[in-house]
């Protein structure tokens, strides 16, 4: 399987990465040359596997739902530079409308 | 009470040398003296009234990827310069618990993307035997820091090998403990079905001390396993004359093809031979699906790391790309100006391989490969075999800007990414040199099974004694 330009374009779009357009062929080259080496993943016969089954069943531990202090429970200094009454202050962004 | 304090005040003297920082050898990325200083004080207080230490006063130095509170923790990003964590990574709460001091923090290859160190944003690391030559990656820093004597102990983190290929290039012991044995929380996430924090050492003995001082169940990582920590370490007194009776040891053929180095294969021979004078039962194995391991692996890795990287985007760490039009071209400023183009390919490869139309193609089916390459050990451990051993890397270290093909880089990691893909433990330790330069033999061995891998280990190094580093 390959990819084209326009696929990269949208790839880079939903990674929230910015591609300028010099460098889409040169990045589709480059995936495509790397892409090509899994494709013998396709001849494989995996029939015998089936992943629900053969993954740990058991899943990982639940801890205790007890209250115990965790050690991000803190608003000192090294979070964020400004915080008020135990609440972080952040910037504004542009996107919000002035109150 | 001295030695301890000059001990880590040596290892700081050598930490802070021009010599191993950015402009020598570019082994360590940050220190905090005034903090190790106190953390060494504390040290010697504690263990003065008597407390029981596994590692009292041992400096360490710690992979840029694990999180600690007195040094920034910038994964050798842009996208994080300057970061300090609020919190420190449980393994550093353990070794400090076990009076071990940290002292510095090492390069790596950014967010551990990499296998020469030559992705790190402060630049590449230079191996101490060869300073033209990579000390290999993603810890590059830390096998460095163990080679070139700055601390007897590094951490570093296994996503692929990222401990043992290193390892192997400077000369050092690098060891991936069982996926679950050692607490992640603190680990900055790459692949979280992979990853693992290891440890390089200068010997067996030494890693098998600090690995079992990190191990252990943590309520912060529900992937930890809530098993019974083995605590002693191998005795290397023991190691001498037929220490292997009784055990076998399977040399897969997949790991040693016609295109493994020449010098790599004769050294890898030399130590069969020893294990073999050491009482071992030697016996030829398969592991079949071995070839498939490496596009497995750079399928699943990117898929894991395009999801847990997804949140840096300049809100919640690190610096924030300014005069953009809004949110979203903020969010795309700050990613694409604050990773390098090694950790923005494998974002874009693992964003494809989960998009839709393309995740049973690609990730489906690489994690059905991945369960067939973890019953191949499943199978041949069932038959008997105690552990494996093979080859660490295919080459040598290779000079610094040698491999600029990505493909061709991922391939250097062929023998260590299956231990990664099946969770099992795994030790790469010295075996010889040849033109100056270090051959590393790795054994591996099943789940949880560590206390038999540096068994077979600490034999095999006391048997090849200097001619490890000859």
């Amino acid at each position: 399987m390959a990819v084209s330009e326009t696929d990269v374009r949208k790839i880079a779009d939903l990674a929230r990465l910015s591609l300028v357009d010099q460098d889409v062929a040169a990045v589709t080259a480059q995936l495509n040359s790397i892409l090509s080496h899994m494709d013998v993943l396709t001849k494989v016969n995996t029939s015998s596997v089936d992943l629900p089954t053969d993954a740990d069943v058991d899943g990982a531990a639940l801890r205790g739902d007890s209250v115990a202090p965790h050690p991000m429970n803190t608003t000192a200094p090294v979070l964020a530079p400004q915080s008020r009454d135990g609440f972080i202050l952040v910037p504004r962004l542009a996107t919000h409308e002035e109150l | 009470m001295r030695n301890l304090l000059d001990a880590v005040n040596e290892s700081l003297d050598r930490a802070t040398d021009a010599r191993y920082g950015p402009n020598g050898l570019n082994i360590v990325v940050a220190t905090n003296r005034k903090a190790s200083s106190a953390c060494a004080e504390q040290v010697a207080l504690q263990y003065g009234r008597g407390d029981n230490m596994s590692m009292p006063g041992v400096p360490i130095a710690v992979k840029d990827n694990i999180a600690t509170l007195d040094m920034p923790t910038t994964c050798a990003s842009r996208i994080l310069a300057g970061y300090t964590s609020p919190y420190e990574a449980t393994a550093i709460t353990k070794l400090r618990a076990s009076g071990a001091v940290v002292i510095a923090k090492t390069n790596m290859d950014e967010f551990a993307m990499g296998s020469s160190t030559e992705t790190s944003a402060y630049g590449p690391t230079r191996n101490p035997i060869d300073p033209e030559r990579t000390p290999g990656g993603s810890s590059g820093g830390s096998a460095a820091a163990v080679a070139a004597g700055i601390t007897a102990i590094a951490l570093g983190s296994e996503t692929g090998g990222s401990v043992r290929q290193p390892a192997a290039f400077c000369g050092v012991v690098g060891i991936k403990p069982t996926y679950g044995r050692i607490s992640r929380f603190g680990l900055v996430a790459f692949g979280s079905s992979l990853d693992q924090i290891g440890v390089c050492a200068r010997t067996v003995r030494e890693g098998a001390v600090a690995t079992y001082a990190m191990s252990g169940r943590d309520p912060y990582d529900s992937t930890s396993a809530d098993l019974p920590v083995p605590m002693s370490p191998p005795d290397v007194q023991a190691y001498r004359g037929k220490t292997l009776d009784g055990v076998t040891i399977g040399i897969p053929t997949e790991y040693f093809p016609p295109s493994l180095d020449p010098d790599v294969r004769a050294r890898c021979d030399v130590a069969i031979e020893v294990l073999r004078g050491l009482g071992a039962k030697i016996v030829e194995v398969s592991l079949p699906h071995t070839s498939l391991a490496i596009p497995v692996y750079y399928i699943i890795a990117p898929a894991e790391a395009s999801s847990n990287l997804a949140r840096f985007d300049g809100v919640r760490y690190g610096p924030r790309a300014a005069d953009t039009a809004d949110l979203r071209a903020m969010y795309d400023a700050t990613r694409s100006r604050g990773f390098g183009p090694e950790v923005q390919r494998r974002i874009m490869i693992g964003t494809y391989v989960l998009s839709h139309g393309y995740y049973d193609a690609y990730y489906k089916k690489a994690q059905s490969v991945r369960a067939l390459i973890t019953r191949d050990f499943s199978a041949v451990f069932a038959t008997g075999v105690d552990a494996l051993f093979t080859p660490t890397t295919p080459t040598p270290a290779f000079r610094l800007g040698a491999v600029t093909d990505p493909y061709e880089m991922y391939m250097s990691d062929i023998f260590t990414v299956t231990a990664n893909l099946a969770g099992i433990p795994a030790i790469s330790i010295p075996i010889g040199r040849v033109g100056g330069l270090p051959i590393g033999g790795q054994f591996l061995a099943t789940h949880f099974d560590e206390p038999r891998m540096f068994h077979v280990a600490a034999a095999l190094e006391a048997a090849l004694g200097e001619e490890a580093h000859s």
